[in-house]
């Protein structure tokens, strides 16, 4: 019965990881790199160069700018800059409805003259929405988290030693030098990889799970996020206007209050009228709970505070505390690199998992030398959905530097290089997997991408070189951490590259040497089961012998 | 699918109900039976983890000093550690006709624990 249990759950873990496994690697590749969101933005807008400014001078340049620009808007929002953005983000709706968003220079107080991009918002968009309509992108990474839990969950039954496997790694042994680095990237950072996927679930469960606000609230669900959340609660505005009271007074209130934690989103409710309140959020780098429902409520005219509220009770620090651990605001410099790791770690496991089942099935068909079609398309697919993407994400880049400054609707230019890099590649894929062979699109896929990645910092020099050296010598290594770390991560795939130099499949059978050592170390394998090792063990050994 | 062409006599590892029609080949019958199994796990264990939040956010409140808003949030946050192994079962147990069983009985009981509690309070 026990064996008959954990065969099911390798047969979960095996088949849910293939079909989401590749929209997985995306959502965990992007959201990798979404931990530097800021910085990715600093980079694709080199012109916004950081300054050190007070919260409240920034706040008042803020408000100037929106009393003169957009006195009639229904809510103004101010995002005060911090060490991670240098500058002032104002977002503001105006009476058609709609969002308009302005960004400030916090020195000059006036809209920064960047070049229009997206920069890391979006690829962490990208992570959560998929670029589809709301709210199906949002519903699709849901169902994917999901799947995610229940393979990592089947995976962790599956895995019978967990610990002794944890320290085995044979490398250059093919087949099981993938699995074993698949076992222990998973093992490693395990409690990342339940972490992140525990609390993607949390943070849409008002959307993917609302049975029980249905039930408590009825129909009325902006009742319950009212009771969260009181400071986003607005009256419909007044007719009579009142002069808004200045916010800077306010902030001095809020860091008696909050005991010197920062400021960090300001939202203004009808601004201008006799009824407009305004609310002072923490900013969320001073404390690891999301907490979106901490704020101070001032009367707007009269500048009076009329409410305070914080999230105290266990169950809103239970989820805000996940999902403010997924987001990782709080995480200083090291700790950000930290997280950057072990999402590259969760993508890694994820893409060791999609070249076993491929591995796995491959042996089989060693001795024809011809893939079926299902195993070619699931190789195109490997290869469009790993390769491809790292393609797509370095033309993000390339084109940022390379489209002109002035070209209208710029930042959608980006993005559609990212998606047509990537259907290229998928396109490239189809046809060498389909009328040559896997490796040859692997090879060339990543030769191409070791090459943009490591020319992204030549690029860089070349295009904005001035602001590059302008930000070292001003002591920020934002920039410069972003070209270095292409270069490295163009390294990385010039040796994955190399590793596919060579046709056929010969070279990975060629590393099999079935000595009497790996065979006794090869028979501890208990991942899939004595029966499958057995099958696989033949098979390795036709392959060898071929191979000779 | 990968049995269909994973000839041989070593079983595949999969739910253990499906009977292969042939040797190796993967029968309708067999088909049929997984994509039961993946719509009771998908829809049936939904249910199931809707209705023990339904239940969680209804009794909590009345348990504990607590507002319906942060029971409402408690019940979603704990809603996923019910769907999980509900999706277990449900590939887990020997038939998918037990996999359907297995996630509505329970949900049955919990709606009619949140109804009768709905109607005599």
């Amino acid at each position: 019965m026990k064996e008959g249990f954990r065969q099911a759950m390798a047969w979960l873990h095996t088949w849910a990881g293939l079909v989401f496994g590749w929209l997985l690697f995306a959502i965990f590749l992007t959201g990798t790199l979404s931990y530097f969101k800021e910085e990715i933005t600093q980079w694709t807008q080199p012109e916004i160069v950081p300054h050190e400014v007070s919260d409240a001078v920034a706040a008042e340049r803020g408000q100037q700018w929106l009393q003169a620009n957009a006195p009639d808007a229904k809510r103004w929002f101010i995002r005060l800059p911090d060490e991670r953005n240098p500058d002032i983000a104002l977002t503001y709706s105006p009476a058609n409805g709609g969002f308009e968003r302005k960004s400030l220079d916090s020195v000059s107080g006036q809209p920064v003259q960047g070049r229009e991009s997206m920069g890391g918002e979006f690829f962490y968009r990208f992570h959560f929405q998929l670029q589809m309509p709301h709210p199906w992108g949002r519903w699709l990474a849901s169902v994917a988290a999901m799947v995610m839990f229940v393979a990592l969950i089947s995976g962790i039954i599956t895995h019978k030693k967990i610990f002794k496997e944890f320290f085995t790694f044979r490398p250059r042994k093919g087949q099981r030098t993938w699995l074993d680095g698949h076992n222990a990237v998973a093992v490693l950072i395990l409690p990342f990889h339940l972490m992140i996927t525990y609390s993607s679930l949390v943070i849409f469960m008002t959307m993917v799970m609302p049975a029980s606000i249905l039930t408590t609230y009825g129909s009325n669900t902006s009742a319950f996020f009212d009771d969260l959340f009181p400071a986003f609660k607005s009256a419909p505005p007044v007719s009579e206007t009142a002069p808004l009271a200045s916010i800077v007074p306010m902030l001095e209130v809020a860091a008696q209050k909050w005991d010197g934690a920062r400021v960090g989103l300001i939202t203004v409710n009808n601004p201008g009228k006799a009824n407009a309140t305004v609310a002072l959020g923490s900013n969320g780098a001073d404390h690891i709970p999301h907490e979106p429902g901490t704020s101070l409520v001032f009367n707007g005219v009269t500048g009076e505070l009329t409410q305070q509220s914080s999230m105290t009770a266990a169950s809103l620090l239970l989820a805000g505390g996940m999902y403010g651990l997924h987001m990782g605001h709080f995480a200083g410099t090291l700790l950000r690199w930290l997280y950057f790791f072990a999402g590259i770690g969760g993508t890694a496991m994820i893409a060791t998992g999609l070249v076993i089942w491929l591995g796995k099935r491959r042996l089989k068909h060693a001795k024809s030398g011809v893939l079926p079609f299902e195993l070619k398309l699931v190789e195109m697919l490997n290869v469009a959905s790993m390769s491809g993407l790292m393609l797509a994400v370095v033309s993000f880049f390339w084109a940022n530097r390379m489209l002109p400054v002035s070209l209208a609707a710029r930042s959608d230019w980006e993005v559609k290089t990212f998606f047509c890099i990537w259907g290229l590649a998928l396109l490239h894929a189809f046809g060498r997997v389909f009328f040559r062979d896997g490796r040859t699109a692997w090879r060339e896929q990543l030769i191409l991408a070791a090459a943009l990645y490591c020319l992204l910092p030549v690029l860089d020099m070349l295009t904005a070189g001035s602001y590059l050296w302008g930000s070292i010598r001003q002591g920020q290594w934002t920039l410069a951490a972003l070209d270095l770390t292409a270069l490295a991560t163009g390294i990385f795939l010039a040796w994955g590259a190399f590793r596919f130099r060579g046709e056929g499949q010969s070279v990975i059978a060629s590393k099999l040497t079935p000595t009497g050592s790996s065979r006794k170390q090869d028979s501890r394998q208990t991942l899939t089961g004595g029966s499958e090792l057995a099958r696989e063990g033949v098979s390795e050994g036709t392959t060898v012998q071929e191979a000779r | 699918m990968d049995a269909a062409m994973a000839p041989g006599p070593v079983p595949e590892k999969r739910p253990r109900a499906p009977k292969k029609s042939g040797a190796g080949e993967v029968s309708m019958r067999w088909r049929l039976a997984v994509a039961s199994r993946v719509l009771a796990a998908v829809i049936g264990g939904y249910l199931l983890a809707s209705l023990a939040s339904v239940c969680l956010a209804y009794f909590l409140p009345l348990l504990f000093q607590s507002s319906r808003a942060e029971a409402a949030v408690l019940s979603m946050t704990l809603s996923f550690l019910f769907y999980l192994p509900a999706v277990l079962w449900c590939f887990a147990c020997r038939t998918a006709l037990r996999a359907w069983l297995g996630l509505l009985v329970p949900s049955a009981v919990l709606g009619a624990v949140y109804g009768c509690a709905r109607w005599l309070v």
